[in-house]
């Protein structure tokens, strides 16, 4: 069964359209993700999914259930706010306990599943803290423990680990990953390509309010670009003459701002030959291709603005 | 699955008069939500607002009632003031909570976007905030009887209505203050409300004075202010016993509620559901 089926999906804001007939279906116990630059249109997406916005045209299922029938499907599904909305006032644990309520969870269900869900998201010791003295990565986590309350068939996560750091990232990604083999859906959006290659199964890759490509991380890769990728750092006027006559060599060539992008198939080869254009051994490079080529090469410009 | 989905056209803008899409229960849940917060500040929180009406009933009632002879309004001037001043203290009681404390919950905590990603619809928690607003407004307007009443104020038995008036008077403020709340753009506007609005109802709604001596034009313009009438009701309810005068209150109290309740329900999901 799919979990989330979406055709045309558009959300128009005034004259503004936001999101512009996006396609997807989610299956079950996967984790799809949601890749683009800020402004694409993900968490607009997100929040129609969740059924806290309503979508302006387009059809759109969440658990087998039409989106119009939001409080229904929104008992079943946990989401992870890309803005922090914990309750300030009150402790780790009673945050916990006030969301349980929200899902009519009777407090002899509550408080045993708070404490579970601390331990699992390693709260536990911080259960009477206020919010204001946890850092961002706690928050995070206990956005996600909250999330969790309900037992959510899916999870939606809006960015996140976004401004965590790597430690509170990778503590993240751990988490996300146990709760996949534990059977929930996933559904997250990220502007982080390591991320998305990291965690999901399947994932678009959206690009001003549309979706460009859609398919599994590795499999984008090797079908959109070449798979080697030499970047060369700021070459000076000689060396770009020289770049320019090896172009033809290459299988593609982007140039940045600060840097030249050769695509080839056979990177050891060509990287010789830019060698003898560009001495300097510390500005070139050679790597394997990865999501950012392939975004790249579909916009012309850069992931991360 | 095609059984299952929709097609949705373009949704209009929620119009203002509308049966809104609300459940008590889910309502409730916002309510205690407010109330293990309350719990947690209320030591804080209860004071300032408890005593600004106790000190007027002081400095008024008994500092300038010594000064006033009984015969100028046929009452004590503590016993003439004391059930306007618990009016005043039901209206302070939510007016502060839906407007600067909901203004701040919707807008920098992001708290009725966290309830709305649960079963909990916009309306829910616009309705559980005036349930909350009337709670809080029969803490403070009852509390302000029974300690008013310890300097003799109370002279009907009609005063164990007092809980029931105070319930509509609260929630008559309830939701006038949630739906100025729902509309400004800025926490600034708020002085707007407090100066235009409570502080002028708060001097010419016949506490201190029969609205009576007041000229014609000024009169009518009283009869228009909600906490006029819910002065009337507090006064026939704790002093004149007055059956007659205190269904007319309660009336008028009723009807302005009942026509406005859609507007802040509606406004909110107008406001919030993007
Ligand atoms: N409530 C709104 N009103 C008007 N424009 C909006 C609103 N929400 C989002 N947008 C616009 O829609 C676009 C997509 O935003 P968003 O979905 O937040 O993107 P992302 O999450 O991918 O960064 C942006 O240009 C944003 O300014
Ligand atoms: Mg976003």
């Amino acid at each position: 069964m799919s979990v989330v089926v979406a055709r045309g999906l558009t959300k128009r804001f005034g004259e503004f359209e936001a999101v512009r007939g996006v396609d997807v279906e989610v299956r079950e116990r996967e984790c799809f993700g949601f890749l683009g630059p800020n402004g694409a249109g993900k968490t607009t997406t997100m929040r129609m999914i969740s059924c806290t916005s309503p979508p302006t045209d387009g059809e759109l299922s969440v658990l087998g259930l039409p989106s119009s029938r939001g409080r229904d499907i929104r008992r079943r599904m946990g989401v992870v706010p890309q803005e922090n909305n914990l309750d300030e006032e009150v402790s780790v644990v009673e945050n916990l306990l006030i969301y349980a309520r929200y899902f009519d969870i009777p407090r002899r269900v509550a408080a045993p599943a708070a404490e579970e869900l601390l331990r699992f998201v390693a709260l536990q010791d911080k259960r009477d803290w206020r919010i204001d003295r946890l850092s961002g990565g706690m928050k995070r986590r206990l956005l996600i423990a909250r999330a969790l309350i309900n037992e959510p068939e899916l999870l939606i996560l809006d960015e996140p680990t976004t401004g965590l750091d790597p430690q509170a990232r990778h503590l993240v990604w751990e988490k996300l990953r146990s709760l996949k083999r534990e059977g929930v859906t996933l559904v997250l959006t990220t502007h982080y390509m390591d991320e998305a290659a990291q965690l999901c199964d399947r994932l678009v890759i959206m690009h001003e309010g549309r979706i460009l490509i859609e398919g599994p991380p590795r499999e984008l890769v090797a079908r959109e670009t070449s798979p080697q990728v030499i970047e060369v750092f700021e070459p000076d006027e000689d060396a770009a003459r020289g770049l320019r006559d090896l172009a033809d060599l290459a299988e593609r060539v982007e140039r940045l701002a600060d840097r030249w992008l050769f695509y080839t198939a056979d990177g050891d080869a060509l990287l010789a030959k830019v060698r003898g254009v560009v001495p300097d051994p510390g500005s070139v490079w050679l790597r394997g291709a990865t999501l950012e080529d392939v975004f790249l090469q579909l916009t012309g410009r850069g992931l991360l603005e | 699955m095609s059984a299952s989905t929709t097609t949705v056209t373009r949704a209009p803008r929620t119009p203002l008069v509308r049966i809104p899409d609300v459940r008590l229960r889910s309502a409730w849940r916002l309510w205690q939500r407010n109330a293990a917060i309350y719990r947690k500040t209320y030591r804080v929180n209860i004071l300032p607002n408890f005593f600004e009406p106790f000190f007027y009933l002081l400095a008024m009632g008994i500092g300038l009632g010594a000064f006033l002879e009984r015969e100028v309004l046929g009452f004590e001037y503590i016993d003439y003031i004391a059930p306007g001043l618990a009016a005043t203290a039901a209206m302070y009681g939510t007016s502060f909570e839906v407007t600067f404390n909901c203004f701040v919950k919707m807008q920098f905590g992001k708290v009725y976007d966290a309830a709305m990603a649960t079963p909990l619809t916009i309306e829910d928690v616009g309705l559980g905030e005036l349930l909350w607003g009337t709670t809080r407004a029969l803490i403070y307007g009852q509390v302000f009887v029974l300690i008013a009443a310890g300097f003799g104020v109370v002279h009907t038995p009609l005063v164990i209505f007092t809980p029931i008036a105070i319930a509509l008077i609260g929630m008559m403020f309830s939701v006038i203050g949630l739906t100025f709340t729902a509309i400004i753009p800025l926490i600034d506007y708020f002085t707007y409300y407090w100066t235009l609005f409570i502080t002028p109802m708060f001097l010419f709604s016949g506490i201190f004075f029969p609205v009576s001596g007041l000229p014609g034009w000024a009169q009518v313009l009283a009869w228009f202010m909600p906490l006029h009438h819910s002065v009337n009701l507090m006064r026939a309810l704790t002093l004149t016993g007055d059956v007659g005068g205190a269904i007319l209150a309660a009336a008028w109290i009723v009807g302005i509620t009942a026509l406005l309740f859609v507007f802040p329900l509606n406004l909110l999901r107008r406001r919030l559901v993007k």
